[in-house]
């Protein structure tokens, strides 16, 4: 097992993107105005011409962005997943995704673990809002390890894609000499038929932990880590679906539109089976240290072990 | 500019205000009011400005051209086909289910079209992305947008000019086809966008005044854009919407919509009679 690195996403995504951009000369890097906090600031260090900051205007950075990919770069455009996804929404849907434009939208500070800044810059909505979008691939990756991979696969993949980053520094949980990404394929990270747990980006290792603490007791729980919610990895969850009878999903997201609706979007048309949503009960976040944060709205492993008990006492 | 020359453009624009109300008349729908204000603009940047290759429309080195006032796209594909990227019969399929020529442009089905625009305020966006690429690469073609001057309200066209300027896009050419006119009435009453010269001035471009329907204006304001080092230029061309056809010309209610069969008519007789004057 490699050693466990403990490191925010956004790092992790920074750090590869200038890994990337020293063998691919096409990717081009703009900000608006966060560069220090997306960490695409690591790029402009090294590439500085290849790096524009566009001030703090959104909207004008995602369009900038299609005009460089109608001629042949790789743009990835950087901002918080809230002003990425939100305020560049139209930009994102009209002059990148109809035209299916290979633009790169990398929205940091994602979920309620972007602590003391509050409700406005805790996005808990970026997937839902992307998942509309025909096209769009939508990459959630859950520590440094995966990170790494799916920012190289989100570069090779042709057509627009969206990538969510976190603030928050998390320990790794992936062994690197053990890990393969495939764009669209869930990874089962712990076997068990008693129930299955679908689970995505931050709280992917706090639900590990928990998996791995039942199993002490005898509860058999298949976990699956979804890094790509769009498009999402049918067969793996009708398949948990068929043989576990019964699904809960983890997501630092609002439960309506992220992973929840998205894995309930499959069962419902090929196994219905009933699913318990984890995630943020369609309300606002609020200050407070991203930890803390973290155990109130319930994304650590006691209170999700609770969830699987409940559920599996429905059985 | 020599007066064979110039003639040769008017017909040129009269064939593609023609062909911007054969498409309208046949889609049932479009903006013919705009599609007639711009079609100056577009038959010079086609047929004298820009360095195009309609049988390699997609030619890396081409220069760009972005409609960011998208809906007025009829006209814009008339010039299309007269330059010869698709077929002149396309017209009159315009909006139609299936057809290659859809409400606003759409680059990947369209020959010609070098961006999907119709969302006011994000083609120029767009523009100064594709000029931003030819800085990177040091090549030197050149991007030129058309904005409507009541698309200018958006807020994402100031992002864009503050981008451009900021970034010293000397390669990008703004033009405003000013037309003074909007969906809900004049620029004036809906939402006081002017002065466009003096906002576009303080965003730090080199600001030419002009008559859109003048093309040796055109040439001379395009000519010094070029000359223009540093930073973008933006052409303010004052413009009658309508242009061409007299029940049109300054009347608000063309905006958006196409002629029945008798305006059609009227309409189709004008513009011949103006091409074959122009014929001689």
């Amino acid at each position: 097992m490699a050693q466990i690195v403990t490191k925010a996403t956004r790092e992790s995504f920074g750090e590869a993107l200038c890994e990337l951009a020293k063998t691919n000369e096409n990717i081009v890097v703009l900000d608006a105005d966060l560069a220090a906090a997306t960490k695409t600031s690591i790029f402009e260090k090294s590439f500085p011409e290849r790096f524009r900051n566009c001030g703090i205007a959104e909207g004008n950075m995602i369009g900038v962005a299609a005009g460089l990919a109608s001629c042949g770069k790789i743009p990835v455009a950087a901002s918080f997943a809230m002003f990425a996804t939100g305020r560049a929404f139209e930009q994102i849907r009209n002059s990148v995704a109809y035209p299916e434009l290979n633009v790169k939208i990398a929205g940091s500070h994602a979920g309620i673990s972007t602590g003391e800044d509050g409700a406005t810059h805790q996005c808990l909505e970026d997937i839902g809002i992307m998942r509309t979008i025909p096209g769009m691939t939508i990459l959630n990756p859950a520590d440094h390890y995966e990170m790494i991979a799916a920012t190289k696969a989100a570069i090779e993949h042709q057509g627009p894609v969206y990538i969510r980053l976190g603030r928050l520094a998390i320990p790794s949980f992936n062994d690197p000499d053990n890990y393969s990404f495939e764009l669209g394929k869930g990874i089962t990270l712990h076997e068990g038929n008693d129930i299955t747990v679908i689970a995505t980006g931050l709280p992917v290792n706090e639900t590990k932990k928990a998996v791995e603490n039942l199993e002490k007791e005898g509860i058999s729980v298949r976990l699956i880590n979804i890094h790509t919610i769009k498009p999402i990895d049918r067969d793996i969850i009708i398949k948990a679906a068929k043989e576990t009878g019964r699904i809960i999903t983890v997501e630092e997201h609002n439960v309506i539109g992220g992973l929840a609706d998205a894995v309930c979007e499959v069962t419902s048309s090929e196994c219905p089976v009933p699913v318990r949503r984890i995630g943020v009960n369609d309300c606002f976040g609020y200050s407070g240290p991203a930890n803390q944060l973290l155990e109130i709205f319930g994304f650590t492993a006691p209170s999700i072990e609770k969830v699987i008990k409940k559920e599996l006492a429905k059985k | 500019m020599n007066s064979t020359d110039t003639n040769q453009l008017k017909i040129l624009a009269a064939k593609a205000r023609r062909g911007a109300i054969v498409g309208t008349f046949h889609a049932k729908s479009g903006h013919p009011g705009g599609s007639l204000s711009a079609a100056d603009i577009f038959t010079y940047l086609y047929f004298k400005e820009m360095n195009v290759d309609p049988s390699n429309p997609n030619w890396a080195d081409r220069d760009r051209f972005v409609l960011s006032k998208g809906h007025c796209c009829p006209s814009l594909y008339a010039v299309l086909a007269l330059k010869g990227f698709f077929p002149m019969e396309e017209l009159e399929k315009l909006r139609h289910v299936g057809a290659m020529l859809q409400g606003h442009p759409d680059m990947k089905g369209t020959p010609g079209i070098d961006m999907s625009t119709g969302s006011l305020g994000q083609g120029i966006s767009a523009a100064c992305g594709m000029a931003l690429c030819a800085k990177i690469d040091n090549k030197d073609f050149r991007v030129y947008t058309v904005l409507g001057d009541g698309e200018c309200e958006e807020g994402e066209v100031w992002e864009a000019a503050m981008f451009a300027a900021h970034k010293g896009l000397d390669n990008l050419v703004v033009f405003v086809d000013c037309n003074g006119l909007q969906i809900d009435g004049s620029t004036a009453q809906v939402g006081g966008v002017e002065p466009l010269d003096k906002k576009f001035e303080s965003f730090g471009f080199n600001v030419l005044k002009i008559d859109g329907h003048d093309f040796d204006q055109i040439e001379e304001a395009l000519n010094t854009a070029k000359n223009t080092k540093g930073v973008p230029t933006a052409i303010i061309a004052k413009t009658v919407k309508g242009k061409g056809v007299s029940f049109m010309e300054n009347q608000v209610g063309w905006h958006g919509k196409a002629t029945n069969a008798e305006e059609f008519e009227i309409a189709l007789s004008e513009l011949d009679a103006q091409i074959k004057e122009l014929e001689g």
